[in-house]
């Protein structure tokens, strides 16, 4: 394994491709999605996005914020060479739903907010509580980590090249 | 952060290696070792350790209070005493004059004036009361992952370098790179792949 100071810059492109592929398979492949959850209902953009150019010789920033705001500025980022570097998403399993941002240089989770699992009526009722907490953020981390397997068995394949690289830019040339 | 809050933020670990048995003895040592010190009343300006998740501020870790389940659920906690600014110039200048009265000059020294600044915040620290942040952490000890509630980068690094200490276990990161190697069940030839891949260009 390389040092991980070292990987951490090296790497941070695919943290950012990872969220730029994750909104095309959003948009445009929600099918893929279901296979790692069968209570699948939805996952979508959420409240937030941001862009990264660093094609340019100053680093572009674009930040897309607002429920229900219009995706038009990001796509036309994407088209300029932009990546996505942070993704809110709103995800629907079952009768739970989460919220949260993802950051692609890091893979950290901010904002992570659930359906509201009530409160602890007494002391005891603690750690019973906790463990719904806990089983609630791990299937939202279930998700992203079968995504992200997903994404990277791709990246490191010749599919990625021959196949869905052709798809990405065919959507962000038609979006 | 608690991870009873509303809105949470998660930065996962894996843990390289495993404790000896037993387990559960080893970790309750691990964590009373290095439980937080109250500075209080003290000159110390900063303290970190381990906590309870159910009473941060009377850590207590007999009983296996820790163990929810299968996981391990604590706290580390970090205390800081900031002393405000304006009150640090306050004192350093009222010091400062006191000790040129005393020694008849008009000025000090870059070495006097560094003793007087040492001295006034000494003096504050014993005085003004620890801020305590506190960040829970879920530990499941099988699957070797760990959830740490904060993002914040010098949280995660004390949570980094007192695990180490405690435990003798070292804590990996999950950022592109180590998630891609560690959790992603990669072949040898992928690995290969992994190590030799460049940015993709979206467009033309």
């Amino acid at each position: 394994m390389l040092d991980v100071a070292v990987a951490y810059n090296r790497y941070q492109f695919l943290g950012e491709e990872f969220l730029t592929w994750l909104w095309y398979i959003i948009e445009k492949k929600q099918n893929l999605i279901k296979k790692f959850d069968n209570e699948f209902v939805a996952l979508e953009v959420g409240n937030r996005v941001v862009f990264e150019n660093r094609r340019k010789e100053s680093t572009e920033r674009i930040t897309i914020k607002g429920d229900g705001a219009s995706l038009e500025e990001g796509f036309l980022a994407l088209s300029k060479g932009a990546l996505v570097t942070e993704l809110n998403m709103v995800y629907k399993s079952a009768e739970l739903m989460w919220q949260f941002t993802l950051k692609g240089e890091s893979l950290n989770i901010s904002g992570l907010s659930s359906s509201n699992t009530g409160s602890p009526e007494t002391d005891d009722d603690i750690e019973g509580y906790v463990l719904d907490k806990i089983f609630i953020y791990e299937k939202a981390l279930q998700l992203l980590e079968n995504l992200y397997t997903c994404f990277v068995k791709l990246r490191v394949s010749n599919t990625w090249q021959n196949k869905e690289t052709p798809l990405i830019k065919k959507w962000i040339q038609s979006s | 952060m608690s991870i009873l809050s509303n809105s949470v933020s998660i930065t996962r670990y894996r843990v390289h290696g495993k404790i000896n048995a037993p387990i559960i003895d080893n970790v309750t040592g691990g964590l009373i070792k290095n439980t937080i010190s109250e500075i209080d009343n003290q000159i110390s300006d900063r303290a970190v350790g381990w906590t309870s998740f159910d009473s941060p501020f009377q850590p207590d870790f007999d009983g296996s209070s820790f163990v929810f389940g299968n996981y391990f659920v604590f706290a580390l906690r970090i205390d800081k005493k900031n002393i405000p600014a304006k009150v640090l110039k306050k004192h350093y200048t009222l010091e400062a004059t006191k000790r040129m009265a005393e020694s008849g000059r008009d000025y000090l020294s870059k070495n006097e004036k560094k003793l007087v600044k040492e001295h006034v915040i000494s003096a504050l620290s014993l005085r003004i009361p620890a801020t305590p942040n506190i960040h829970d952490l879920v530990w499941n000890y099988d699957d070797g992952v760990i959830w740490f509630f904060s993002n914040l980068k010098v949280a995660n690094e004390e949570l980094e370098s007192l695990f180490s200490k405690s435990f003798n276990l070292s804590l990996i990161r999950l950022f592109p790179y180590t998630a891609a190697e560690l959790s992603a069940d990669l072949s040898d030839s992928q690995h290969d792949e992994l190590h030799k891949i460049s940015p993709t260009r979206f467009v033309k």
